[in-house]
């Protein structure tokens, strides 16, 4: 009885080893993967969201190694975040204004470049409920518009928009006030102006132009705004100080720019900066 | 272990065990305190109290402020109301699908609140399962006060109906039967001998609802959306500030913890015994 017992331990201990043994090799091999594996932390403006999609898979394919973490968010809300300390390698903002505020605080390292642009165009749902057919109708009350907040880009700009709308004659200096009065929304990123659209709960709302995927656009119905008065928004893209690889962030930032990257992002609709 | 003998009551090893006891349990306590006053006590550093104040005068927070103390009351108030009937049935009678009813109850306060407001934007939407069939009467939800209150009410009502089942359930079946012997009927029993046993367990449930209604903020920006005086309810005007302006943010936070610790306080304070 003894001995069996001694033997039966015997054995175990046998595959307890071969067991830690192979655990051992494991860990080895994911740390020999991790050594050589560059994180890069990607924060871009909602806006960029299937682009930098894309864009990341380019990146990940033409560096084996390399992961992209990508945040998408409104400007605004990444540059705070990155303020506060979130380790982001690159930003790309949908305007030049959270790019400086990074700037004035020291926290870039490098000089912006805008990459791209983009215009604004007003959806609205493909059942139409309040039957806007042209952007004159924003003005009548009972509209349920929805836009960006007075912070985020795709706010500022839309609000740009209306002002220079109010300028022309064929709209008249109300028009911005009484589109105003139809706000029943204000989001934090454009895609959330996307969605409540998209999903019919809103009558109208102004986007960009690339928002309106081949996805969104079997949803929606695009208005467009006269080309004197539409507004071009301006993609800057920077590396952030305290990146944890420079040189990777970098090489990341060169294919945003490069020609392969800008074809990337024209054909999800961004005007290149290359083009302008 | 076995064969030694039982020390002696007052043995000076048992009494130092004690000691050790009580003094990891004052550590334990001190550790978890720390934990919940660390971050609120930050946020009063962060702020003086003139700042404070300033702030508190601004437009944009007075509006919050009384939008949320109005739909939290008002949810609650609903909750209440509503969920009374259920918890009497959950504690008093034996029904199949009574398990199955309880997680149903119990579902809200698990699930994350944003997946809450899709399912409420699905089922009260304009296009929604409910929100279709009202549409044709002028009646839409989202983007409105009443969205606010519906997704308080949702999130936060099991708190209340919880409590006050278990109220119900503590209640000494006795005292009801003397009360039936006596012929009273049974709404004057339900009303003047039930309700007034369980208040302390009504009052907590209402209390923990309204509290959960104040912070309600998930559920109530994907349904209800996010307008200044409309649907901008405090939480939102927390995170809508974080974004642009942290002192903002702070000032909104400090506010509301004000405002919640003085009520739920008052609460606490006020002379509830259970008239046995």
């Amino acid at each position: 009885m003894v001995g069996r017992g001694q033997r039966k331990r015997g054995d175990r201990s046998t595959r307890i080893r071969r067991c830690l043994l192979s655990l051992a090799t494991v860990f080895l091999l994911f740390f020999a993967h991790r050594a050589q594996a560059v994180d890069i932390n990607v924060f871009a403006a909602a806006s960029l969201t299937e682009a930098f999609g894309q864009l990341a898979r380019l990146a990940e394919h033409q560096h084996p190694g390399w992961h992209i973490d990508l945040q998408f968010g409104g400007s605004q809300q990444l540059a705070m975040q990155i303020e506060q300390g979130a380790p982001a390698a690159v930003f790309a903002s949908a305007d030049e204004r959270w790019m400086r505020y990074l700037g004035d605080r020291g926290l870039l390292a490098d000089e912006p470049q805008d990459f791209a642009h983009n215009r604004l165009v007003v959806i609205v749902p493909k059942a139409n409920p309040a039957r806007i057919e042209h952007i004159e109708d924003l003005a009548r009350p009972g509209i349920k518009l929805v836009l960006g907040a007075a912070a985020v880009p795709v706010g500022r700009y839309s609000r740009d928009v209306l002002a220079n709308l109010s300028g022309s004659a064929a709209f008249g200096p109300d028009y911005r006030e009484h589109v105003l009065r139809n706000v029943v929304s204000e989001e934090q990123e454009v895609k959330g102006v996307v969605a409540k659209v998209e999903l019919g709960e809103a009558d109208a709302g102004i986007v960009y132009g690339s928002d309106v995927t081949a996805k969104v656009a079997g949803a929606v119905r695009m208005l467009p705004i006269p080309e004197p008065q539409n507004v071009t928004a301006t993609y800057p893209i920077a590396i952030v100080k305290n990146a944890a690889d420079l040189s990777a962030a970098r090489a990341f930032v060169a294919l945003v720019l490069s020609q392969e990257g800008q074809q990337v992002l024209d054909s999800h609709g961004l005007i290149p900066a290359s083009l302008r | 272990m076995n064969d030694a003998p039982n020390p002696p009551r007052h043995h000076p090893l048992r009494r130092l065990g004690a000691l050790g006891l009580l003094v990891g349990a004052a550590l334990a306590a001190a550790l978890f305190l720390s934990l919940l006053s660390l971050p609120l006590l930050s946020l009063f550093l962060r702020i003086p109290p003139a700042e404070l104040l300033r702030r508190l005068a601004a437009p944009l927070v007075l509006q919050a402020l009384r939008l949320s103390l109005i739909t939290s009351v008002a949810s609650t108030a609903a909750v209440a109301l509503l969920g009374l009937p259920l918890a009497y049935l959950l504690a008093m009678r034996e029904f199949t699908g009574k398990r199955v009813l309880s997680v149903l109850i119990d579902l809200p306060m698990v699930l994350p609140p944003t997946v809450a407001g899709v399912g409420l934007l699905l089922a009260f939407g304009r296009t929604g399962l409910v929100g279709a069939a009202l549409a044709p009467f002028g009646v839409t939800i989202p983007f409105t006060m009443i969205a606010v209150v519906l997704a308080q009410a949702f999130v936060a009502g099991p708190f209340f109906i919880n409590s006050a089942r278990a109220g119900f359930e503590s209640i000494d079946p006795r005292y009801l039967q003397a009360a039936a012997t006596l012929r009273a009927s049974p709404d004057y029993v339900f009303f003047r001998v039930l309700v007034p046993l369980c208040l302390p367990a009504l009052l907590s449930g209402a209390a923990m609802t309204w509290a959960r209604a104040l912070g309600e903020f998930g559920a109530t920006i994907t349904f209800a959306g996010n307008l200044p005086g409309q649907t901008q309810t405090m939480p939102l005007a927390v995170y809508v500030a974080l974004q642009t302006d942290l002192e903002a943010a702070v000032a909104l936070s400090v506010i509301l913890v004000i405002v919640a610790f003085t009520l739920l306080l008052i609460l606490r304070t006020l002379p509830l015994r259970p008239r046995r």
